[in-house]
């Protein structure tokens, strides 16, 4: 008789089968489909020729992609360092004890991050609108100085694009930094204050230490979100880059070589430069935070 | 002792004082938060010729000062009688349940079998998950659309769920809450009594992790309400279009119908709006638990 029954060798695949039918299939194949085809010029799905190592030779050359490059740059920059700063302070003070209505205010910050980036790029093209848009009206009756035909969506598309992305994600990172918020230690920030700690001190010596590995993660996902930015833009200027390229992004260049030229060996070149970055990236923040613990 | 006395008073103020500029700073930001939602609504509900006269809801002798009978409901009814909205709301509907649904169980599986079981190629696959969750999705989209083009799945709701039905994240997720929640103890004894590894699997492991299926399944589901790049690629015949890409075709058509815009925006993320409102609190909790715990 045996005592102990081990698992039948079958189980595990049997939980594992659908999940990793379908991720070698439309995950890992495309993936090696990917690099061959950054080696090919092709024309739509049918039609490619192989030309090596030149899309990338191209693609150091393309002053289109630079421009795309640096417009997401921007984009990015301004995310984190407004959006993260804010979401923080969001949270410290929804995170204050006994406030009242923590959860309504909560739910508020967060509501914006349901709506679909197509959905928002609809409502903020309209607020946008020089003189009859609501941004453009409400700062002018607050502020008169403010110019009615402020030129959003022509010569300050990417302020554009960081004000609809801020009012999009903010409370979305807000929660994350509040949930790590709430795990800070109450004690020692009043043990802190009792020998004499600043706000100043105690933000900087307790509260960032201890939601340091949560931050770095968030700062991470905010940074890969943004460099794949592509509907806010790609809608909110009529499904292109806008004046002068002014608002284009490297995953819009990638969708425009791709579905709208054909191109999809170039598209993938770009995928691959994307790809390469994030993954620098995020290689970055490992060793940071893994050097943060030790 | 007076002076203890008062110095505790003062303190008591000074917190006072501190958590009314909390408040004044949160119910700011709020307003702010909540603006374009409320000017969204407005201009689904009124007439384009109050549209550009108000900036809200149209001025008037009414209840608040408000022209109550100056709104109508007409740009909905045109968009459902006329525009087929209605097909578009079922194909999101369609395709968000399904992909939710399958895509769920299909991660809850495969987290089950690498938390849960000992088997050759484990290491490997776990390895290839975390890999995969760096690999940014545009990368996929040139190599993807090839392979649908390739298996005939272009123009098919096959070709939008299947995809999307092994989200290395998922697999992830469910893997870290069942190597913390699922104890491997109840599991060797339900095998004791000679349950079976499906039913152990549907029996004991599911309703232990309720929680992380339900958030999992609300963060799938908007998710794919939201998409607009993947059906923009795949679909081509409009009565297949989910709402994210109707509503960017009928900017086209209605590119100063402002009115009726907003009320196909107010269609797309109402119910988004009212799903989170109802299970906001399993929403919020699965989101932040994978950064905040693991």
């Amino acid at each position: 008789m045996k005592r102990f029954r081990t698992t039948p060798l079958w189980a595990p695949w049997f939980f594992m089968g659908p999940f990793l039918f379908v991720f070698l299939t439309f995950t890992t194949y495309p993936l090696f489909q990917s690099m061959f085809l950054a080696a090919h010029q092709t024309f739509g799905p049918e039609h490619s020729a192989f030309i090596g190592w030149d899309n990338f030779r191209f693609l150091l050359s393309d002053p289109r992609f630079w421009k795309a490059f640096k417009n997401t740059l921007y984009f990015v920059s301004g995310s984190i360092c407004i959006q993260l700063p804010l979401a923080l302070a969001l949270a410290m003070l929804l995170n204050r004890p006994n406030l009242k209505g923590r959860a309504l205010f909560r739910l508020i910050f967060f509501a914006p991050s349901l709506i679909g980036m197509v959905f928002v790029a609809m409502i903020f093209r309209l607020m946008f609108e020089k003189r009859t848009g609501l941004i453009n009206v409400l700062l002018h009756s607050v502020f008169p100085s403010f110019n009615l035909e402020f030129p959003w969506l022509d010569t300050y598309l990417m302020p554009a694009l960081i004000l609809a992305s801020l009012w999009m994600h903010a409370g979305f990172y807000m929660v994350f930094f509040l949930a790590a918020l709430q795990n800070v230690s109450q004690e020692q920030i009043e043990a802190a204050s009792i020998d004499g700690a600043g706000p100043w001190q105690r933000f900087r010596h307790i509260i960032l230490p201890a939601i340091a590995p949560v931050a770095s993660f968030i700062c991470l996902l905010s940074i890969i979100g943004s460099f794949q930015l592509f509907e806010l833009p790609y809608i909110l200027l009529n499904n292109t880059g806008g004046p002068q390229d002014r608002a284009l992004t490297i995953v819009m260049y990638l969708y425009e070589t791709g579905f709208e030229i054909g191109d999809l060996g170039y598209a993938s070149a770009i995928g691959w430069v994307l790809a390469l970055l994030l993954v620098g990236l995020a290689t970055i923040q490992r060793t940071l935070s893994k050097k943060e613990e030790q | 002792m007076n002076s203890n006395k008062q110095l505790q008073m003062n303190q008591r103020t000074v917190a006072q004082i501190w958590l009314t500029v909390i408040y004044f700073f949160l119910i700011l930001f709020s307003v702010i938060t909540l603006i374009p939602f409320v000017w969204m609504f407005s201009a689904a509900l009124k007439d384009n010729v109050d549209f550009f006269s108000s900036l809200f809801l149209p001025t008037g002798d009414g209840f608040l000062g408000i022209a109550w009978d100056r709104l109508t409901l007409k740009h909905f009814h045109k968009l459902f009688t006329e525009k087929g909205i209605g097909q578009a709301v079922l194909n999101s509907v369609f395709l968000a349940s399904s992909t939710s649904v399958l895509a769920t169980i299909c991660s809850a599986m495969g987290g089950y079998a690498l938390s849960k079981y000992k088997f050759t190629g484990r290491a490997f696959i776990t390895t290839m998950v975390l890999s995969a969750l760096i690999i940014p999705g545009p990368l996929l989209l040139a190599p993807g659309y090839q392979l649908l083009y390739n298996l005939g799945l272009l123009n098919s709701y096959a070709g939008l769920i299947l995809p999307h039905l092994a989200p290395a994240f998922g697999v992830f997720l469910f893997r870290q809450t069942m190597l913390n929640s699922v104890p491997n103890e109840s599991l060797e004894s339900a095998r004791m009594d000679g349950a079976g590894e499906i039913r152990i699997f549907f029996t004991m492991v599911i309703p232990i992790i309720r929680p992380m299926i339900g958030a999992y399944l609300i963060i799938t589901f908007l998710a794919s309400w939201n998409n607009f790049i993947a059906p923009q690629i795949v679909l081509q015949s409009p009565e297949k279009f989910p709402l994210a890409v109707a509503i960017n075709n009928l900017k086209g058509v209605y590119a100063e119908d402002y009115g009726m815009l907003m009320a196909g925006t107010v269609v797309s993320v109402a119910p988004m709006l009212i799903l989170f409102l109802l299970m906001q609190k399993e929403f919020i909790a699965g989101l932040t638990s994978g950064a905040v715990k693991g």
